[in-house]
């Protein structure tokens, strides 16, 4: 007995059902009598529809496949080849749209020329009181059967940024992946994440001191990446491209800008645990990278890098869940290292009486050469569906700044930035997120900042995966 | 690099060829119906356990090795793997299981949906756009899954296309007595109304003819509330359920809570191969199915 005489036979049970309850008097028999009667019908109601959905695919079925094979059972509809729903998944909204909206309100010490102490003076933000971050509208879908693309537009006041904007290769096989366009680079861990991926409400001070305000490293070039057939999850990537963002510089020319190359590998520790680990590195030239310093008389002088940095990452994750079943429980740690090196020359011009001993307006240039490095760890632990809180520690090491001829001249710092961070955030859905931060921020030489943050976290439409 | 990197890729193409299809099930259900009809001729990789839900899967590294290496990738479909799946075969490197190749199979797509909302809006909860996903729990949906898995099969690996027609004869042969064995067993479920803590058991329902009156959840993927448990307790008066199901990823919490107010039983159904001991395969899965609905029914 299988599928039409089973609904058939549901319907006509259903009915008897009413028809045993109507013998019976009062008045809860006929209370629950309507009920049933009311059930029946929608049974019946849907069993219809069942028998009508079912008649179209036969039909269609037969006069696609009129040879199909029903070698088993002779009840059984023979359409098992057809497909019966229509084409489902995210593309059924083609291009895949979602919005993500994003504000926050910040409580922190009113610090205009915010940077990090001790490594090259990149403006962060100062902004204090209620505010929206930016806000992310991504477009996505297949191409074709050969390239899929996705576009990322960062939306503020009065601009439209293009974060994103690349296609990706679906169809060349062999554990090859081509991807081109503006993307954020493969490089460390949390380079790839937009900021309401993270599991903080700002990024690890490191990335900020290695790619500035905007904690990323984006690249308008191609990505080649080439996954082993392995058991055990082994990737190796390079890209190369334009290699305007910091530390690198927007030099208009023929060639190329930035290298990176990056070797991920990861796997499974029994069903509970998955971990994945990095090493990456990154090539950038700087032409003419200018930054306010000051020189040892405290006067403003304009500092100009002309060189190469080169950017080591070493990046390390490890989640765990209870049956690898992370709905209820789950843990997830994360830590990465950087060390870095800016080789080149730098140049002092003097404004006003700065770069002394010579003339305001002269330029004072000569080598340049530091060496820097710096870590974080965090723990987020989900210990409800709706629950989270995380610990995050920051620091970093100023390092060798040799300045050449301008040591004379220009003031740096010899600094290690610190901070911790410690979050709790709760989420409705997988779609709406509040958090509550609170970080004390030793980012600055002399200052300890005690910044509170309170920040929603929302998205609409399409539900786009996320990475490991 | 890329001189390298090519030099890698030749060396990959020069391997000698694996002897058995590589499959990629994505829940265990489709793991073992590809074991079924396939034999000693396949090797199966399943994604997820019973013990995990599997709307919440990540895309672990491990994935994407397996997927690199797979023949087949055999999914639900109905958006039930959205959160992690096109990510996996995206980053694969593999061209021959993207959606609409031949390495591509879903389920879903060779049943008819129960469940499918008129109208969409996340307001109602993590919708299915394409109806409720959980259809391997009608048996009869696996003849149809069955015979278009095993014509897949043949197409994707042609010396062994009778072998797999053959394997799934054998299997629906099986699959059939044991059918007409479930449904004559679960006749006491007919019309018997239960709750559910989430909507895992809307085939099972169609087929075996009990009813779910409602669930614990207040809307699809949003965790049960005191206030939904509550409110079902209080129409206990008017509809009575007689049991309270739920899955074996799902927290007993909610279903216990509500079996002690209304003095019901909590019953845990496998749900898929492997969420009980009894339920080691496809007919273990029916057989505990249906034993653990008959134990609550008295």
């Amino acid at each position: 007995m299988l599928h039409k005489p089973s609904i058939a036979m549901a319907a006509l049970l259903a009915v008897s059902f009413g028809a045993q309850a109507a013998a019976d008097a009062d008045l809860a028999a006929i209370r629950s009598q309507i009920d049933e009667m009311k059930r029946t019908y929608e049974q019946r109601i849907a069993a219809l529809e069942n028998k009508l959905a079912q008649a179209e695919a036969d039909a269609k079925a037969k006069s696609l496949a009129p040879a199909a094979a029903s070698p088993v059972g002779t009840d059984r509809p023979a359409t098992a080849a057809v497909a019966a729903a229509a084409p489902t998944s995210a593309s059924a909204f083609n291009p895949e749209v979602s919005l993500i909206l994003q504000g926050q309100y910040v409580n922190s010490k009113d610090i205009p020329n915010r940077s990090i102490s001790g490594f090259w003076p990149n403006q962060l933000d100062n902004q204090r009181g209620f505010s929206i971050n930016e806000t992310e509208l991504v477009i996505g879908g297949g191409i074709d059967p050969y390239w899929r693309g996705q576009a990322i537009f960062a939306i503020q006041d009065d601009e439209v940024g293009v974060e994103e904007a690349w296609f990706q290769s679906l169809a060349i096989g062999h554990g090859v992946g081509v991807k081109g366009g503006r993307y954020r680079s493969g490089i460390g861990y949390l380079n790839q994440q937009h900021p309401h991926q993270w599991d903080f409400a700002n990024a690890p001070l490191m990335y900020l001191a290695m790619f500035g305000p905007e904690a990323s490293f984006r690249e308008d070039g191609v990505q080649l990446k080439w996954l082993a057939p392995t058991s055990m999850f082994l990737e190796f990537g390079a890209e190369t491209g334009r290699g305007a963002s910091y530390p690198g510089t927007d030099s208009n020319k023929n060639g190329v800008g930035a290298w990176a190359f990056y070797a991920h590998l990861g796997d499974d520790f029994g069903v509970a645990n998955s971990w994945r680990t990095g090493l990456s590195y990154l090539r950038t030239s700087a032409d003419n990278r200018e930054a306010e310093l000051y020189d040892i008389n405290g006067v403003p002088a304009q500092a100009t890098f002309n060189g190469n940095t080169d950017t080591w990452l070493a990046d390390f994750v490890w989640k765990w869940s209870p049956d690898g079943n992370p709905k209820y429980q789950n843990f997830k740690f994360q830590s990465e290292y950087f060390w870095r090196q800016d080789k080149g020359d730098l140049s002092c011009t003097g404004l006003g009486t700065a770069c002394d001993p010579l003339a305001a307006g002269d330029v004072v240039s000569g080598n340049y050469n530091t060496r820097q490095r710096g870590w974080y760890a965090q723990g987020v632990f989900q210990f409800t569906p709706e629950w989270r809180a995380g610990l995050r520690y920051d620091q970093l090491d100023s390092g060798v700044q040799d300045l050449g001829p301008n040591a004379g001249n220009l003031v740096v710092e010899d600094y290690r930035p610190k901070r911790a961070t410690a979050m709790v955030d709760y989420s409705w859905s997988e779609f709406s997120r509040l958090r509550l931060q609170f970080a004390q921020d030793k980012s600055m030489l002399g200052v300890t900042d005690n910044q509170w943050i309170l920040q929603y976290i929302m998205s609409l439409g399409a539900h786009g995966a996320h990475r490991f | 690099m890329i001189k390298f990197l090519m030099t890698m890729l030749l060396a990959t193409a020069s391997l000698p060829g694996l002897a058995a299809l590589q499959i990629f099930a994505t829940v265990p259900e489709w793991g073992a119906l590809a074991r079924e009809i396939g034999g000693d001729k396949v090797s199966v990789f399943t994604a997820t356990t019973a013990l995990q839900d599997p709307h919440r899967i990540q895309a672990r590294p491990s994935l994407l090795a397996q997927a690199r290496r797979a023949d087949l990738v055999v999914a639900t479909g109905a958006d039930l793997e959205v959160g992690w799946l096109p990510l996996v075969l995206r980053d694969s490197g593999n061209a021959n299981i993207q959606p609409g190749r031949p390495g591509y199979f879903e389920a879903a797509r060779f049943v008819t949906m129960l469940a499918v909302p008129v109208v969409l809006d996340r307001s109602q909860g993590d919708m299915h756009a394409a109806g409720n996903p959980h259809v391997q729990l009608d048996p009869r949906n696996l003849f149809r899954i069955g015979e278009a898995l095993a014509l897949r099969l043949g197409e994707i690996d042609p010396p062994n296309a009778q072998a797999y027609l053959a394997g799934y004869q054998a299997f629906a042969g099986k699959w059939q007595a044991a059918i007409a064995r479930w449904e004559k067993e679960a006749l006491p479920l007919r019309g018997v109304p239960v709750l559910a803590h989430h909507d895992s058991f809307v085939y099972l329902a169609n087929w075996l003819g009990f009813k779910t009156t409602g669930t614990l959840e207040p809307k699809p993927g949003i965790e049960p509330t005191s206030g939904q448990l509550s409110s079902l307790v209080a129409r206990q008066q008017n509809v009575p359920a007689k049991m309270v199901l739920r899955t074996a990823y799902q927290s007993d919490g909610p279903s216990l809570w509500i079996a002690e107010k209304a003095g019901i039983p909590a019953v845990l159904l496998p749900f898929t191969v492997g969420g009980t001991a009894e339920a080691g395969d496809l007919t273990g899965l029916f057989d505990d199915t249906v034993r653990r609905l008959l134990k609550g029914l008295h």
